[in-house]
């Protein structure tokens, strides 16, 4: 199959006189998968921002099906039939199936009348071809992520897509949905679609993608056949240098004392009193220690950690005893206080306060510290905002800047710096590395060896298995609420990790 | 080893510049002409508005009365009450609510105050407080159900708009309460002698120059600059306006910081109170309608967000100026009120629009 879908030639974007994006090449093929792969903030977004009409002031030429196109508006775009399929879901929660999929083009008998019956029986079809038997009738958001990102699909196609954008479809879905959906997109390639697939999981790019396109710092540094790219070298392009691997060697030692210990922990779910998100969960953490909770989503391991810091108040029971010293009731504030930390695993919803500056993002969980009777020592919170730019080395134009214009990678840091700033003994770390480059992952890495070294615990989630085995001194495997394995550094492997999580 | 430390700085810079373009943060991070740098300020965009508002004025200056600084005066000291209502308006916002109720809460402290000034000759000493609790009641209140109850503020600022207001009428009778004595056949003098306090609070100072109102509403914003920029509470409203979640999971006591920013505009809604009543030398239970809208204008033409986690008190002053002026410049010239409504209503449109086509 040579039939070109998309030719971009020489494009180039810049923003208020900087160049985001200069002279690059991308061609998609019907019948092809192509990654686009980078590290954050080297123009990946900004080029299918170009293709998809957003951003219709550009340098070079677009051809889509043959024609050279300029799309006035993200609409035309996908009139044309390039369809994003957004992280964050496009579908209005409330209306059911059928209306989602035909939103602003709807069928009808006359120019007045919705063809009602016309229009579910093409869902059906439609959505069979994506192997989906649901109540059309019901509102999307009572179904499951999965579920929605299929009904997406779905309404691409329904738009008479023939390029699909995909922009991380993985990161909102559970770990176990992530095959059927690769199933998917392997059908649309047979089908004749072109896929234009962004990840920045490295197993994802090798599983998915027929080509590579690596962009960095807004060039064009090559494309070529996933086979005729290793791991090795498309890290290297993407950043620009050598990395010896991706994650650098776990060093210091393990200590013996206990920092965190949990005993008969148990969650209540807050939508329903009668289940248990959590069940009589017991372990401890070591000074120097650190203990990856692996699960599916679902097992219960992201809700321990929250409910361990006290984010879900008196819904959760057991001990807790940090350094010997019991603490209780759970609260966040007295969390902070007694030296535990968590950094959630959803910065846009529960990390970033994104207007306020900087440093006072840094400042915001130590705040009494730096004050005195409620008065705000400004030159206090200064110096602990340029002490945590400087060792987590937080690349930024000046403190005062609004976080949100930071990078992924920069504002996890920000928020990192942000409990570093309380003195924690026990750090939660629930996916640190969600939606950072690979270069700021390493750095964060770094930063958890320094930590441990420094006699901190750390309670680590990750869904990246290769992380988790990289960092992890102990596995510990959730399944429905409780702990169903352990497993030491040297005997831990993905194997037996899926098939604890999975509850064989 | 090969770490990230010891690669030259160029790669890390490389990775930031194009960073935040890419994102849909937008190219705040880019370099810019002084010009666009400065229109991306608030405050600017705010100033820029009210310059253009004292061009108008300059134009249609009345045969020279803009230019005598008693028509400033006289703005200002018509501006106080909104302004200090626009004080508690600017917190209240920033935690991303809004506080409807503050028209209602000042009939319902002016009338008490008037009644126990006037009709019961009681001393400021001690009727001052109790008004000034009185209004810090209903913004707790209103607090508490918003932070505790999960109250949309929308919905229990509009109850206390509504009970408030009947609050007022009630202890009033439904009358304006006046400086009268009423006499055992039900007749009644009308007194020309007013409370010390009454009096002062209508007085000019500085060489009669500036009004003893707009003092205080200067006060109130200073108070306001205090609280926002100074104090940790300032903090936690702007983090609970931005992020609640963030903002709770960093031990922030969400609901004392709620319960705070309203019951700060209770309060500025008392001071306000009292400054109405003095200013009318009556207690008028109908007092105050309407003023919750354009404390909410001024606001937000100063260029706070009502989203919530964005604004600041020194932008609400150009606010209040700005709205100041537009009404000064249309009195002295005799606009009709029909006319000066619509023509409100344009510039705050206007003026809304001017602050927001920039930000995206």
């Amino acid at each position: 199959m040579s039939d070109t879908l998309v030719k971009m030639t020489g494009v180039g974007k810049s923003f208020s006189g900087v160049s985001v994006l200069r002279n690059v090449n991308f061609t998609l093929q019907a019948g092809e998968v192509h990654v686009l792969a980078g590290e954050n903030g080297a123009g990946k977004s900004t080029l299918i921002k170009i293709l998809s009409g957003v951003h219709n002031e550009f340098t070079g030429t677009m051809e889509v099906f043959g024609k050279a196109v300029r799309f006035a508006s993200p609409l035309e775009a996908s009139r044309t039939g390039i369809s994003v399929i957004h992280q964050e879901m496009s579908l209005i929660p409330q209306m059911d199936v059928v209306d989602n999929i035909f939103l602003g083009r709807e069928l009808r008998h006359r120019p007045w009348r919705v063809d009602r019956a016309a229009q579910e029986r093409e869902t059906r079809r439609l959505l069979a071809r994506l192997g989906l038997d649901i109540n059309l009738r019901k509102p999307v958001e009572e179904y499951p992520m999965p579920v929605r990102q299929r009904i997406e699909i779905a309404k691409a196609l329904a738009f008479e897509a023939r390029v699909f954008i995909m922009d991380e479809p993985t990161s909102a879905i559970p770990e176990a949905d992530v095959a059927r959906l690769f199933d998917i997109i392997r059908q649309l390639r047979r089908e004749g679609f072109g896929i234009v697939y962004i990840s920045h999981k490295m197993e994802e790019i090798y599983t998915i993608a027929d080509r590579i396109t690596v962009l960095r710092n807004g060039e064009w540094v090559g494309t070529a056949a996933a086979t005729d790219m290793p791991e090795r070298d498309l890290v290297k392009r993407m950043v620009g240098r050598e990395l010896d691997s991706r994650f650098p060697p776990r060093l210091g030692t393990v200590g013996t004392e206990p920092r965190l210990a949990v005993r008969n922990f148990s969650l209540r779910d807050p939508d329903n009193g009668d289940r248990r998100l959590v069940r009589d969960v017991s372990f401890t953490v070591n000074r120097g220690e650190i203990v990856g909770i692996s699960g599916l989503q679902g097992s219960g391991n992201s809700e321990l950690l929250n409910a361990l810091f006290g984010s879900y108040g008196s819904l959760a029971t057991g001990t807790v005893e940090l350094d010997g010293t019991v603490i209780s009731p759970p609260a966040p504030g007295k969390s902070i206080a007694a030296g535990l930390a968590l950094l959630t695993n959803d910065r846009k919803a529960s990390g970033l306060v994104p207007d306020a500056s900087i440093v006072n993002n840094i400042s915001l969980a130590s705040l009494r510290r730096m004050s005195s009777r409620s008065w705000v020592n400004a030159k206090k919170e200064m110096e602990a905002a340029e002490r945590q730019r400087r060792s987590l080395r937080i690349r930024l134009r000046s403190l005062g800047q609004p976080i949100a214009t930071l990078s992924g990678g920069n504002q996890q840091k920000t928020l990192l710096g942000r409990w570093l700033e309380t003195g924690p003994k026990v750090l939660l770390l629930d996916e640190p590395t969600r939606g950072v480059d690979v270069g700021a992952k390493f750095e964060i890495y770094d930063l958890m060896n320094q930590l441990t070294a420094a006699g901190l615990a750390i309670v680590l989630i990750t869904s990246e298995l290769p992380e988790l085995l990289a960092m992890a001194d102990r596995i510990l495997v959730m399944h429905r609420g409780g702990i169903t394995a352990e497993f030491s550094r040297e005997n831990a492997t993905q194997e037996n990790i899926v098939h604890a999580a999975m509850g064989a | 080893m090969t770490t990230p430390d010891s690669t030259p700085a160029e790669a890390a810079d490389v990775g930031d510049a194009a960073a935040v373009p890419a994102g849909d943060g937008g190219g705040d991070d880019a370099p810019r002409s002084l010009v666009r740098d400065l229109l991306g300020k608030a405050w600017v965009r705010a100033f820029l508005a009210l310059v253009i508002i004292l061009v108008i004025g300059c134009v249609f200056n009345a045969g020279g009365t803009f230019f005598r600084w008693s028509a400033h005066r006289d703005m200002l000291r018509q501006s106080s009450v909104y302004g200090i209502l626009a004080c508690g308006m600017t917190m209240v916002i920033i935690t991303g609510g809004i506080d409807l109720g503050v028209g209602s809460v000042l009939a319902a402290v002016g009338v008490p105050y008037s009644l126990l000034m006037m009709t019961y000759g009681g001393s400021a000493v001690w009727v001052v407080p109790l008004c000034l609790c009185i209004g810090t009641v209903c913004g707790v209140w209103n607090g508490f159900l918003i932070g505790r109850f999960r109250f949309q503020a929308f919905i229990a600022t509009l109850a206390m708009m509504t009970f408030a207001r009947g609050f007022a009428k009630y202890i009033s009778g439904g009358r304006k309460v006046m400086n009268a004595s009423y006499n055992p056949d039900g007749t009644f003098v009308y007194n020309t002698t007013f409370p010390e306090f009454t009096e002062w609070l209508n007085s000019r100072v500085l060489g009669n120059n500036l009004a003893v109102v707009t003092i205080i509403m200067l006060s109130c914003m200073f108070v306001t600059y205090l609280v926002l920029g100074k104090l940790t509470w300032g903090r936690y409203i702007y983090s609970v306006g931005g992020n609640e979640e963030a903002a709770r999971l960093s031990g922030v006591p969400v609901l004392t910081t709620k319960m705070l920013a309203y019951g700060m505009s209770g309060l500025f809604c008392a001071v306000a109170g009292i400054c109405q009543a003095a200013q009318e030398y009556q207690g008028d239970p109908e007092a105050g309608t309407g003023y919750e809208l354009t404390a909410i204008g001024m606001v937000v033409i100063g260029g706070t967000s009502l989203a919530g986690g964005r604004g600041a008190i020194g932008l609400t002053l150009i606010g209040v100026l700005t709205m100041g002026y537009l009404e000064k410049i249309l009195s002295l010239n005799a606009v009709q009120e029909s006319s000066r409504l619509m023509l409100t209503a344009a510039i705050i449109v206007i003026a809304v629009l001017f602050q927001s086509s920039r930000r995206k």
